[in-house]
């Protein structure tokens, strides 16, 4: 977890680093990436004929390769890139490169509990998942749909570990492709397997399977639910007591079920995105109670609200007590909380976040190419030409806002710590 | 234009052997096909069903529609009337009481003698919609095993890799990468950027242009460098728009392609998905899968590659340099002439971007479809000799452009360009055929 105590919390703006005087050093550069404490600033640069570096803060690593793609920062706020020298691909921490090299290193995932980094590999054709440079025992024909515990400690991915031939279609159906823990796959096969999520303590894995071209259910660990349905989408686990739901596609609409048993008695249009509140006590799902009219539902009760185009990234506060979420209609986006729509129509708008106490709700939001932040329903009184997500102080108080300056204002990036209580409505 | 190879046409055809049907039929049984067509019926059928199935007076205007009964000797069996009348109509005043046998027949007559185009419903007094009928029979087909090998085997490689080619994540991004690389020797501070969040497009293609036609996506970058647009192509699934599925009749895995689809453009906040030069992966995301899974129209704008060369030339965002010199002629795909009207604005960038344009004829949403959508050209190598010669008609209409001086076929659709290039090599027509982007590419002004 993101050490946030010790992040620098006194209000004001502080300029990090010219941005836009860096460009100019470089062939070019790619969209930056900001560290979680807002420290760091780092893009992708181009430093010569096929030569690629990373530039952070300013300062380029001493390192260059043949390409560069996927930039990240770890929690512990350090740069990271999947790099290619003579066509050989490894993970670079910091501008200094794994010891192994691989035909093809994808998706990374950073550990939200410590520094650990995952990633899917191919080298000879044959895919595995490694972590921090150790790379699975075991190795598949393929891989997809990668996931890590918060810990980075445990790995599963849909891999596939039967051949079938070109156009055979019988062994296709038959089952070729599971799920692999850590390297492991489980005894069951299935006809397709996606979206998987782990338990809270990492030890089970739950996945979306195809038992058949007509039957979908939930598989837990290898052992699917006793019930089939027309289609589910991804599973998740409760947050402590091990059970999974899933939306479930019934003969009336979609339903939500729990090991196989519906649980929500309402048919929707459509249901997907069901999270569960952090004491595992509701779930918010994103559906459609009609056709075309999209919402949030919290324990199978619809929002009033109606979004004409899409309802999309809930969350619920820390809490538990509070949900808001994104919504489009009429082309414009906006921010909800609590069936509460806010004026302020948007461009573009991101997930909200809640202050620990779920007192506040702050989302970024675009709107005519120009980037703010958005505290309970008003736009703080910055703009910027770019603008990353908002964290919270751990007391709350105050909101740390990290942005690239418009151009007419400097072009330099800056962090941004703003009293709450001066911003709220 | 050379005929030599029709010798044999419609009915006079030899069986052909589709191992996938065969032993799909030979599982079923009466009991089995008369549960799943009730149930379907039922379930899926209702008012459209009966109104189609009950409206056809057999006054034949559908026929003279019909490429496949055109260029086989206007055979009744293959006109649209006929069509229906041999599948759905008998499977209605059975109510679904028929055998493996006929299952095996109407597959066949669904899957490879039905673009599912549409033109037939524009001449039909009634407006029957043969193509929903024939999908129809796709779905029962689908429902009972019952479906050509290939196009099978296409939609499996879309429910296990979200694409239809079989192209794994790490072929995809390093596609990307290379096509970014070769443009660098044209254009040095190129980019095809990845995963780029809150890029103003989406930009998406289908399973082919990674596997076959990489080249197409190097010629997008160089558009999308020129015209100044803010872009990003997902290194995630979700970046391929097509959907075979949607013809092979399973139609919950178009709707779990779909969502992955949009899924793919939220995520990356874009405001707006430009799709490739593809009709049917146009219909799927336009027409169809946003429907299945409740949106009236598609989350997010969505135009296809037409528009949005329309667009840049409109406004002025690129140049032509030069216009392309040897005389063209333009094809309209189906699916985005007769499903979404886009026969005026691909005609904007036809005259925008070429010296000397020659019509088919007919054209616009009259034009003959290519033989290939519908997913017919999928059902594969069984079925291409067949496929081809219900073309007939379509290859004289190129020939009556080529004799009025067309040397290039200007098609923007990736089905349609397969198909055409089959009639073209069967009949010997000695034409060229590009994409839009082909001909924009090499006339446009550069940096």
């Amino acid at each position: 977890m993101q050490d946030r105590q010790n992040w620098d919390w006194t209000p004001g703006r502080r300029i990090v680093g010219d941005f836009d005087k860096w460009r100019p050093a470089y062939e070019y550069m790619e969209e930056p990436h900001v560290s979680a404490d807002g420290e760091k600033i780092a893009a992708i640069v181009k430093t010569g004929p096929e030569e690629f570096s990373v530039c952070v803060n300013g300062q380029p690593w001493e390192s260059h390769f043949e390409k560069a793609w996927s930039l990240g920062f770890t929690q512990e706020n350090c740069p990271v890139a999947l790099v290619s020298d003579t066509a050989m691909w490894t993970v670079a921490v910091d501008g200094v490169t794994w010891n192994n090299w691989y035909e093809f290193v994808w998706n990374p995932i950073f550990s939200t509990k410590g520094s650990s980094i995952t990633a899917a590999a191919q080298s000879e054709l044959k895919y595995f998942a490694l972590t921090d440079d150790i790379p699975w025992e075991n190795s598949f024909l393929a891989l997809t749909c990668l996931i890590a515990t918060p810990d980075g400690k445990n790995i599963a991915a849909v891999v596939q570990d039967k051949r079938f031939a070109e156009a055979d279609i019988d062994n296709f159906q038959q089952g070729c492709f599971t799920v692999a823990v850590n390297g492991n796959a489980w005894d069951t096969h299935y006809v397709n397997v996606w979206d998987l999520d782990f338990s809270g303590d990492g030890s089970q894995v739950a996945a979306e399977v195809r038992t058949s071209l007509y039957d979908y259910t939930i598989a837990v660990n290898g052992k699917t639910w006793d019930k089939q349905y027309s289609c589910v989408w991804a599973p998740r686990f409760h947050p402590s007591d091990g059970s999974v739901s899933a939306p479930v596609k019934l003969a009336g609409g979609w339903s939500l079920a729990r090991n196989g048993e519906v649980i929500w008695n309402r048919r929707y249009f459509q249901l997907w995105h069901h999270i569960y509140s952090p004491d595992g006590n509701s779930i918010a799902a994103v559906t459609a109670p009609e056709f075309g009219r999209w919402t949030i539902a919290e324990d199978d009760q619809p929002w009033n609200l109606r979004f004409n185009e899409l309802a999309t990234d809930p969350v619920y506060s820390p809490g538990g007590d509070r949900i808001a979420c994104v919504g489009k209609s009429g082309g414009k986006w906006y921010i909800a909380a609590d069936d509460t729509i806010w004026d302020t129509p948007n461009d573009m708008a991101w997930q909200p976040v809640f202050s620990p106490d779920g007192s506040h709700v702050a989302a970024k939001a675009e709107r005519d190419g120009r980037y703010t932040i958005v505290v309970d329903g008003r736009p703080v009184d910055e703009v910027f030409a770019a603008v990353m997500q908002p964290v919270f102080s751990p007391d709350g108080r105050r909101l740390l806002v990290k942005g690239i300056l418009p151009e007419s204002a400097g072009g330099q990036y800056c962090r941004h710590v703003f009293e709450v209580d001066a911003l709220a409505p | 234009m050379n005929t030599k190879n029709n010798t044999e046409t419609g009915a006079d055809q030899k069986q052909i052997h589709d191992v996938a049907i065969e032993e799909g039929a030979r599982r079923l049984t009466r009991e089995k096909i008369h549960s799943v067509l009730s149930e379907l019926i039922r379930t899926e059928g209702g008012a459209r069903l009966s109104a189609y199935s009950n409206a056809c007076v057999h006054c034949g205007m559908c026929s003279e529609a019909c490429h496949h009964y055109l260029s086989n000797d206007r055979d009744p069996k293959l006109s649209p009337a006929g069509k229906v009348k041999q599948t759905i109509a008998v499977i209605m005043a059975r109510k679904g009481k028929v055998g493996p046998d006929f299952m095996k027949k109407a597959c066949e007559i669904a899957f490879t003698e039905c673009n599912l185009c549409r033109r037939c419903m524009m001449y039909c007094p009634f407006g029957i919609d043969v193509a929903y009928l024939m999908l129809f029979i796709r779905r029962a087909c689908h429902k009972l095993g019952v479906v050509p090998q290939y196009i099978q085997d296409t939609a499996h490689s879309h429910s296990a890799t979200m694409n239809q080619m079989w192209v794994r994540d790490d072929e995809w991004i390093d596609t990307l990468q290379w096509q970014e690389e070769e443009a660098r020797d044209e254009i040095p501070n190129i980019r095809i950027p990845i995963e780029k969040e809150g890029a103003d497009i989406f930009y998406s293609v289908i399973g082919p242009e990674p596997k076959f036609r990489a080249q197409l996506i190097y010629q997008m970058a160089v558009i999308m460098h020129a015209s100044g647009a803010d872009w990003t192509m997902s290194a995630t699934p979700g970046w391929d728009n097509s959907d075979m599925c949607m013809y092979t009749g399973d139609m919950e895995m178009t709707a779990r392609l779909k969502k992955v689809h949009f899924e793919a453009a939220t995520r990356l906040k874009t405001k707006r998905i430009v799709m490739g030069e593809c009709g049917h992966a146009f219909r799927s995301v336009y027409d169809v899968g946003n429907r299945l899974l409740g949106w009236k129209m598609p989350p997010l704008p969505m135009v296809h590659a037409i528009e949005f060369y329309y667009e840049i030339l409109q406004q002025g965002h690129i140049e032509i340099e030069n216009k392309f010199e040897q005389p063209v002629t333009f094809h309209d795909p189906c699916n985005i002439v007769r499903g979404r009207g886009l026969h005026e604005t691909a005609r904007y960038v036809v005259d925008k971007t070429c010296k000397t344009f020659i019509e088919l004829e007919p054209n616009r949403e009259h034009n003959f479809c290519c033989g290939a959508g519908g997913g017919v050209i999928n059902c594969g190598p069984p079925f291409k000799n067949k496929r081809v010669k219900s073309n007939r008609i379509k290859a004289e209409q190129l020939a009556s452009a080529k004799s009025k001086g067309a040397e290039v076929v200007i098609a923007p659709c990736h089905n349609c360009h397969g198909g055409l290039e089959d009639i073209i090599n069967h009949y010997e027509l000695g034409m060229e055929i590009k994409f839009l982007a082909d001909i924009l590419y090499e006339c446009m002004k550069k940096e």
